[in-house]
């Protein structure tokens, strides 16, 4: 099977100050994504998550640009699309969502033409289809009376409608990818939870691939089959959620799982020692090996290469070959 | 028995809302904290959990003096603080501190760290110059910064280090309760861990208490002793940490801890059965504020407020389900 979204070597570089300082913001990534699965993206802040995101769906900053890689979809090659083809795709099949649900929806307009617009543009619906279609739509969010609430505008619904609405957007022109930023950052957990299970079930009916970005490895465990973890631009390891989850390969992973606090436990958390690196400053070699517990000598002078590993896992380490996949450390603390 | 540190009784804050115009008419209020009641121990933390809107703030200001109670009152080695004056209030201000979710704004910008950290101790004390120096980089240490750092300014450092200078003024004053905000909401998770196990250590080592805020029930239930629970200004359930999360008794307890993310993708997983949202504080549902999206509603629940009972020792619900 041919995967829908193929990124291979993605490298995209913000420059700043006239063009002498560049930061690698995606430095030499790849992954796949079948029809019908879903991706988790996982990293820290600044780890160039929201970038990888917009580099696909052609929405990059000006101060950014694609610097090497191919993005495969659907067997077409993206980074050689032009602005408008790229309209085209976003429009039909591959939507975005973003953090903060104010940034896609414009205050002005009602709910009704913001849901209406993608259908109108892209399926020349008109008149009491296209009516149909935005209630079917803002139904299939759970927005209570859609044929009520499609004439209110965004600053009357609450955070979590914001949300759905946004959603209900990106399902208008019936995508095959979605791409989730940090969708429910801003949500309560109860808000949270109905919206995990809606972006499930719309899975389930339409099939719709899914990227989903998070720093959060419990969304993580609950809604992905594979996950891909960044560090300062880079994936580190890439695998189904279930091996990573019973033992990954990187101490990063590792690290990223042993602080995560489980429901009911006491014990005390793993906690990585030292911060997050400024991508403007990488560490030489291994850019985790300033804060990695497992770090030899040549950790610091060469970059560890990919290797690979059974069902599609791959790890960027050192150490990962001679070393079996395990559990978090000991929980002692830093 | 050991007395508490501070204990909340009967508390209740409502925010009057008036109209734009320039009559200012009053037209209702924000019933933002409704007959809150609790008690920290010493050396205890409680965590206060709820969602968003739901009074966790409000709660804190109170107890910080910075908003005045509409009622009740909040006892501190039995007197009611919002009647202290003079060097009893500056007593109960050296004694109870704070810790904001955004470590960005919460730290003054202008001034060095080592005098951020000495300000409590500058209004609060008398203590010398010399005595000040001294006790500043104690409290560096105590957070497991370098004493170096102090002659630096906020914005060289990075969001967990600020954290950490923020907890260090809150200490500063042999402090007997902080006030925790949700501390770690705004940082990265590797840097969460660091933060929550160096709390852990604070409260061994010097017996503090906290007033430990969040939204993230996993999280709050790994720091905290007993946890309250808060929905719509009320609190609905109060227990032990480890009881609340194997016996949550109040539906909307109940329904955190469904809508808790997994540890692990083989964690059972099972479907939220409330829907809706959470309704305004300004016009709150009468009888049980929960009941709109209760799924165990009766029709008592919309009549009757139920009042906060307990149903097993140190276990206390405020639901009709339990009679
Ligand atoms: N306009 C810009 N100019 C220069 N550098 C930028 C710009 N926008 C982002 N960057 C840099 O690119 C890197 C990646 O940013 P990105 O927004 O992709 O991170 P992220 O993983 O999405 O983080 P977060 O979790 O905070 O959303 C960051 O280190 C950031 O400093
Ligand atoms: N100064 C104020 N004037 C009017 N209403 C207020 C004021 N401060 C808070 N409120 C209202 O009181 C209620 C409780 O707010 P509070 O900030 O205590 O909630 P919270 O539980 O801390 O929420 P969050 O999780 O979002 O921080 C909200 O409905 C809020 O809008
Ligand atoms: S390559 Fe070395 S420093 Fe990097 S993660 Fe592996 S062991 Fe740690
Ligand atoms: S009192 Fe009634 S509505 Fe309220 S939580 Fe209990 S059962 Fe639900
Ligand atoms: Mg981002
Ligand atoms: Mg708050």
């Amino acid at each position: 099977m041919t995967p829908l979204l193929e990124v291979s070597g993605l490298r995209t570089h913000f420059t700043s100050f006239g063009g002498t300082r560049i930061v690698k913001a995606v430095d030499g990534i790849s992954f796949t994504l079948n029809e019908g699965e879903t991706l988790g993206l996982i990293g820290e802040s600044g780890c160039g998550k929201t970038t990888t995101c917009l580099s696909i769906v052609g929405l990059l900053p000006t101060a950014a640009r694609i610097a090497g890689g191919r993005i495969t979809f659907g067997g077409q090659e993206l980074t050689e699309k032009t602005s408008r083809e790229m309209r085209r795709i976003r429009g039909r099949s591959i939507a975005m969502i973003l953090q903060d649900p104010m940034a896609s929806l414009n205050p002005l307009f009602s709910i009704y033409r913001q849901v209406a617009e993608p259908a109108y543009y892209h399926q020349a619906m008109r008149g009491r289809t296209l009516r149909r279609r935005v209630q079917d739509l803002l139904a299939a969010v759970r927005i209570p009376s859609p044929a009520q609430r499609m004439r209110d505008y965004p600053h009357q619904m609450s955070g979590g409608m914001r949300q759905r609405i946004v959603g209900a957007i990106a399902l208008a022109g019936g995508p095959k990818l979605i791409i989730a930023d940090e969708p429910t950052t801003n949500l309560d957990v109860t808000i949270q939870a109905q919206y995990l299970d809606l972006l499930k079930d719309i899975q389930r009916d339409t099939g719709v691939a899914i990227i989903f970005v998070t720093h959060n490895l419990g969304i993580v465990a609950r809604m992905c089959d594979r996950m891909a973890v960044m560090y300062a631009g880079k994936i580190v390891e890439h695998g189904s959620v279930r091996n990573l989850f019973n033992g990954a390969r990187h101490p990063y992973t590792r690290a990223l799982l042993g602080s995560i606090t489980r429901l009911g436990s006491k014990e005390p958390l793993y906690a990585i020692p030292g911060q997050p690196p400024n991508l403007a400053r990488l560490p030489s070699g291994c850019a985790f090996h300033p804060r990695c517990p497992d770090a030899v000598p040549r950790c610091s002078t060469e970059e560890p290469p990919e290797e690979g590993f059974d069902d599609g896992w791959t790890v960027s380490c050192w150490r990962a070959a001679a070393e079996p996949a395990r559990k978090e450390y000991d929980r002692t603390s830093a | 028995m050991t007395a508490p540190v501070l204990e909340v009784q009967g508390l209740k804050k409502y925010f009057p809302v008036s109209t734009g115009g320039f009559l200012h008419r009053r037209v209702g209020s924000v019933k933002a904290v409704e007959t809150v009641d609790f008690a920290i121990m010493p050396g205890e933390t409680l965590g206060l959990i709820g969602e968003s809107g739901c009074g966790k703030t409000t709660t804190a200001k109170l107890i910080l003096l910075q908003e005045k109670p509409t009622a009740g009152s909040i006892l501190f080695g039995g007197e009611n603080v919002v009647e202290l004056r003079g060097d009893e209030l500056m007593r109960y201000r050296r004694a109870v501190q704070v810790v904001f979710q955004d470590p960005y704004s919460s730290l003054s910008p202008r001034m060095r760290v080592r005098d951020i950290i000495a300000e409590p101790l500058e209004i609060h004390t008398d203590l010398s110059r010399a005595q000040i120096r001294e006790r500043v980089i104690e409290v560096l240490q105590l957070v497991g910064m370098q004493p170096d750092v102090a002659d630096l300014f906020p914005h060289e450092f990075s969001g967990g280090q600020r954290q950490r200078i923020a907890i260090a003024r809150a200490l500063v004053t042999d402090t007997q309760l902080i006030v925790l905000d949700e501390p770690v909401s705004a940082l990265d998770v590797s840097i969460r861990a660091q933060i929550m196990n160096q709390l852990e250590r604070l409260q061994a080592t010097l017996g503090v208490s906290y007033l430990f805020i969040g939204h993230d029930l996993a999280g709050v239930a790994h720091i905290s002793h007993r946890i309250a629970v808060m929905y719509l200004g009320q609190l609905v359930e109060l227990a032990e940490a480890t009881e609340l999360c194997a016996h949550p008794s109040h539906p909307y307890t109940q329904a955190l801890l469904v809508a808790a993310l997994p540890a692990h993708p083989d964690d059972p997983q099972v479907r939220l059965t409330i829907t809706g949202e959470v309704p305004s504080a300004l016009a709150p549902p009468a009888g049980c504020r929960f009941h709109t999206r209760c799924p165990r509603a009766m029709p008592r629940c919309s009549q009757e407020m139920p009042v906060r009972k307990e149903i097993a020792p140190g276990h206390s619900v405020a639901c009709h389900l339990y009679g």
